[in-house]
């Protein structure tokens, strides 16, 4: 046992991460068995990976948020908004110009609903950072701005069918990559792990800092390869449904025998591009300059001003960023309701600050990590999902979760005063 | 050595004139003037609100001026925020030190000026070596790198904020109370890091509330009482005893040049 503990503090990983795994797992085993079984098949996880991306990926970019002692309230609203604008030129503004779908009709859609998130954000921004009205304010007026404006852009009607191409982006049998490429990814992964490893212990030698036992960086280097692996395994492990296998197989002349054909799902690509938004923006928050005037500005914003650091241009980009995220997470949203409403990401903002805060974002700033919140998502979304396989009714899931919201940063709120030196 | 830096024939490094800043209704700097000139120490000293923090922050941009000129080697400077001070090769160590306490010595150090690898990307590595070397020189037992500052002790913080200022050639060192938060020992390896610079040729503004401090490091002593300057002297030239009268009672003595807050 002390062996193990021994080995455990030589890796060096961040014990509230680890935490936060084991606290998913006993999560997940706990409503597997309320269950009866239904909530670890590869169904359900397939499933929960996809649900919790659109609140991952705004929770990479409210982690920075919160961190420089902001907050964003206005994402849900900014999603639904731009949501139904990139639905309207999807389906009613390209088709007209360019014919119905057409090939370019996804990107020029994406395009403009990153544009726009990245204008919204900048506006937003400008008011809190150079105006200095607080973010909280601002934020809260976007929260009705937006949401009144996602009204406008269609006098309330709902916008579909949507692009077929731009569909992919929301998942399901089509919207993802198969087994042979989630393969290839996972063992792309798999040696991008181990790179990094040798990378940093080569690093550690050539400025003379002591080492990691070898057994340590095997055991870092095999669990987070099977990790990678077995998610691999398991989306690989969900079949499409029936009916997607006899369109497709119509489609594709293919002639059905008699026990029908297995296609895998493979991981879906909304899943893909929050775990490629999270890669994106952990290098952006820990390896780059912006990254870390960022966290220095949640530190001591005095401090990182008289060091010259342009602190109101830092806010601006910030919230840029936010809405570009607000904006990506509206694509993977419409895509995989195929429509774009005006209520899509109502409330989205408070699930996203819970996802940041469970994922050990202190609101006192300074303090944060992307891995942490996009962590916190899943959480939160194991939760509520499997809070709906037991059948639980709606305002009691509510209350399941502001409870555990509270008691979960409560935790952490002693851990830490525990920890501090 | 103060002969030569009293020289009136020589360029002053800076030149602070007529300088004011008031908020709301009240003065916290009045018309004051001072110079620097290279390889000296201008000990600045008064009362707490006399105007020498905010004199000093106007200068390292972290304040604006309503009024007055700065001048660097003759010509007129425009010092608008902290990034133009440091452009001019303006270092300063403040009272507060103004670390980011969430993050590590390393970071602190090159806040603002960060170091990049061929990618554009943060080049810790070489970052942190380099405060192993300059934290070595100032305090050599320092080892913790890895961990944030809030985790140092007060001398320890107080050598990474002196570090940060001596780590990029300045030319113009400001140190707002620097031995404040040390031991007698630390405080002496401030001392001679100060004669250190001055004969490199560096000008130092040094704010201290020790007035054997003032007179065992300064080469020149300015008063200031109630935002004004009541007077500049050669540390040779005057007693401590008249140095605190100008302190307590803004009157100058013999030795002294009067200013415009001194008292008839």
């Amino acid at each position: 046992m002390i062996v193990l503990a021994r080995l455990l503090k030589s890796t060096e990983l961040d014990t509230r991460l680890i935490g936060m795994v084991g606290a998913l797992f006993l999560i997940w085993i706990v409503f597997h068995v309320l269950s009866g079984g239904l909530f670890l098949t590869p169904r359900n996880l397939w499933n929960l990976s996809v649900q919790s991306s659109s609140v991952a990926i705004m929770a990479t970019g409210m982690v920075l948020v919160i961190v420089t002692r902001n907050i964003d309230l206005s994402i849900g609203s900014m999603l639904g908004f731009i949501g139904m604008v990139m639905g309207v030129i999807q389906a009613a503004l390209l088709p007209k110009l360019l014919g119905f779908e057409h090939p370019a009709t996804w990107v020029l859609t994406l395009l403009v609903g990153l544009g726009l998130g990245a204008a919204l954000g900048a506006l937003q921004g400008f008011v809190i950072a150079y105006l200095g009205i607080p973010a909280f304010i601002v934020t809260l007026g976007g929260l009705l701005v937006w949401r009144g404006a996602a009204w406008w852009v269609t006098s309330g009607q709902t916008v579909a069918p949507l692009d077929a191409t731009f569909r992919l982006m929301g998942g399901g049998p089509e919207g993802s990559i198969g087994a042979t490429w989630s393969w290839v990814v996972g063992v792309v992964a798999c040696v991008a792990v181990v790179l990094s490893l040798a990378r940093s212990r080569t690093q550690r030698q050539r400025f003379n800092v002591p080492l990691r036992p070898m057994a340590a960086e095997i055991l870092v280097g095999g669990l987070g390869c099977a990790a990678v692996l077995a998610a691999v395994a398991i989306a690989n492990a969900y079949p499409w449904p029936i009916g997607s296998v006899r369109r497709y197989a119509e489609a594709h002349h293919i002639a059905l025998a008699g026990g029908g054909l297995s296609i895998a799902h493979g991981i879906a690509v909304p899943v893909l591009i929050a775990i490629g938004v999270g890669v994106a923006m952990s290098f952006l928050a820990t390896r780059t300059r912006f990254g870390r005037y960022v966290y220095a500005i949640g530190g001591n914003p005095e401090a990182a001003e008289l060091a010259g650091v342009d602190t109101r241009w830092v806010i601006v980009k910030i919230f840029m960023l936010m809405g570009v995220l607000a904006a990506i997470a509206g694509a993977v949203s419409i895509a995989r309701l195929d429509a774009a409403t005006n209520s899509e990401g109502t409330l989205a903002e408070l699930l996203v600050i819970a996802a940041a805060v469970i994922g050990g974002t202190s609101l006192a700033g300074g303090v944060g990590t992307v891995p942490g919140a996009m962590l916190g998502a899943v959480l939160m979304q194991s939760l509520q999902s499997g809070m709906v396989l037991l059948g639980v009714d709606t305002p009691l899931q509510n209350i399941v979760v502001g409870a555990v919201l509270v008691f979960a940063v409560g935790i952490d709120t002693v851990y830490r005063r525990r920890a501090a030196p | 050595m103060t002969e030569r830096s009293i020289d009136a024939s020589r360029t002053p490094l800076v030149a602070m004139r007529d300088i004011s800043l008031s908020f709301g209704g009240i003065h916290a700097v009045d018309g004051a003037s001072i110079d620097l000139y290279a390889g000296e120490v201008m000990a600045l000293v008064g009362h707490n609100g006399a105007g020498k923090s905010t004199l000093i922050k106007i200068l390292s941009g972290a304040l604006p001026r309503d009024s007055g000129t700065i001048s660097i080697r003759g010509e007129a400077a425009s010092i608008a925020n902290p990034r133009d001070a440091r452009s001019y090769g303006i270092e300063t160590i403040y009272q507060t030190l103004a670390l980011a306490d969430n993050v590590d010595a390393a970071a602190n150090l090159f806040l603002g000026r960060e170091l990049r690898t061929g990618w554009g990307t943060l080049d810790d590595a070489a970052m942190e070596a380099a405060a192993r070397n300059v934290m070595g020189r100032l305090n050599p037992h320092f080892q913790r790198f890895k961990d944030p500052v809030r985790a140092l002790s007060g001398g320890q913080r107080q050598s990474v904020a002196i570090a940060r200022a001596i780590l990029f050639n300045a030319q113009i060192l400001v140190m707002d109370e620097p031995t404040a938060a040390l031991g007698p020992q630390e405080a002496a390896q401030v001392g001679a890091l100060i004669r250190k610079l001055k004969s490199d040729g560096i000008g130092i503004f040094l704010i201290s509330h020790d007035i054997h401090d003032v007179f065992d490091l300064a080469d020149r002593v300015c008063v200031m009482k109630n935002g004004r300057v009541v007077g500049t002297a050669r540390i040779a030239d005057v007693t401590k005893d008249e140095v605190l009268g100008m302190i307590i009672l803004g009157k100058c003595p013999p030795g002294a040049t009067p200013g415009p807050g001194a008292v008839a």
